[in-house]
């Protein structure tokens, strides 16, 4: 049992068009936990991810945020929590690659309306912290995998979110790649105190996590739990 | 492991008293289970009766044996041949898993339950793992790398079998 949830879903249910994503999927994530969210693919558990994000609302069900409603919030005040409270990090295709390295960390910061010196000197230090700073200057087309996905973690927890989402962060990446940039991510996110709920189908992956819950046909098993969670 | 392969090995590096081939197993090859000096002696005798090695003159000092011990060709022969001889690739087809999981479906029984126990048991190991590489050397994390493979092999065997249940189902209770 979990005592004050930071974020925590109850009896979420998605579906699009005929085909259930998530059937009265149920989850709770303690402050600072990592929590690993593993299935097969096409089990919901991206979907889970996406309604816990606030990128999808669920057609049933309820999800709170640090105990508030975060499912009936409109649009709006979704994308405002989304930049100040959450960060991402997805597999694929989340940093501008017209932009620098730097420009692409300071942008939650920017969006947010930070002033463009403290903006950039924030992401500085992130980019430092993820051994990037001496590549804030290239542009992210030019970086590895692994780069990339550390640029990523920099931009996602540049704005000091209360969790940070990944799905897949390391599926593209080598073991060794994908393992050092678990590391960092768990790492920095402890130091932080940030949540972490990552999905992922490596157990490797998974077991960096304090964690694991198993999505499977829509629905959440806990298997410290001892069973399915609505 | 192959004790005195392992030590033949380690005489191939430089000739080494009993006590120094000890605590370099022990570090590299031990890791929990230390190599008893009576089972070290007892090897190095076998070693040096087969020709494997020569053992030198016994040296004043304390302890049961001073002698150094040095390897000779037919030793790193067989060094040589055995590194070079690749280890049988077991299928590991009827492991305790596997039978508990035919079992199971063949009894009726809760096999989807049993796996997901399974899958904790094995991701907690993993967790434990995982945390002797962050805290370990470079040789910690290459032993505990190799149980993390180890044991994410089972998972990805336990999660096809847990997706193919109910064709396992009918195909154990055909029989």
């Amino acid at each position: 049992m979990i005592v004050n949830p930071v974020l925590r879903a109850e009896g979420i249910s998605r579906s699009f068009g005929n085909t259930p994503a998530l059937r009265e999927a149920g989850l709770s994530v303690s402050a600072g936990e990592v929590l690993a969210v593993m299935g097969p693919s096409g089990s919901g558990k991206s979907t889970l991810l996406h309604c816990l994000a606030g990128i999808f609302t669920p057609d049933s069900g309820e999800v709170w945020f640090d105990g508030r409603r975060l499912d009936t919030l409109n649009d709006g005040r979704r994308s405002e929590l989304r930049r100040t409270a959450f960060g991402f990090v997805f597999q694929f295709g989340q940093l501008v690659p017209e932009l620098t390295v730097a420009d692409n960390v300071a942008l939650p910061l920017l969006l947010g309306r930070t002033r463009r010196r403290r903006a950039y000197a924030r992401a500085a230090a992130w980019l430092e912290r993820l051994e990037l700073a001496e590549l804030g200057g290239r542009r992210t087309g030019e970086l590895s995998g692994g780069q990339t996905q550390r640029v990523a973690i920099a931009r996602a927890l540049v704005t000091g979110p209360r969790v940070v989402f990944a799905d897949e962060p390391t599926g593209a990446l080598d073991s060794l790649t994908g393992e050092h940039v678990m590391e960092l991510l768990v790492g920095l996110a402890r130091q932080e105190g940030t949540t972490v709920i990552v999905v992922t189908h490596d157990a490797r992956v998974a077991a960096c996590a304090d964690r694991e819950v198993v999505v499977r046909d829509g629905r959440v098993t806990d298997p410290y739990a001892g069973g399915i969670v609505r | 492991m192959s004790v005195p392969l392992a030590l033949l090995g380690l005489l191939e590096r430089e000739p080494s008293h009993g006590y120094d081939l000890k605590r370099d197993y022990d570090t590299f090859f031990g890791r929990g289970k230390p190599l008893p000096f009576g089972q070290v002696y007892s090897t190095l005798g076998r070693l040096a009766r087969d020709g494997k090695i020569t053992a030198g003159p016994s040296e004043p000092g304390d302890g049961p044996d001073r002698k150094r011990y040095a390897i000779t060709p037919v030793g790193t022969g067989e060094v040589e041949e055995w590194l070079a001889e690749p280890v049988a690739a077991e299928p590991y087809l009827q492991t305790v898993l596997f039978t508990k999981v035919v079992l199971a479906l063949m009894l009726g029984r809760d096999a989807a339950g049993y796996l997901d126990a399974q899958r904790a048991t094995h991701l907690r190991r993993m967790r434990e793992l995982t945390e002797v590489k962050r805290g370990g050397n470079l040789v910690d994390a290459l032993l505990a790398d190799h149980g993390l493979f180890r044991l994410e092999a089972d998972l990805r065997w336990i999660d096809v079998t847990q997706a193919r249940l109910d064709a396992l189902t009918a195909a154990v209770r055909e029989r």
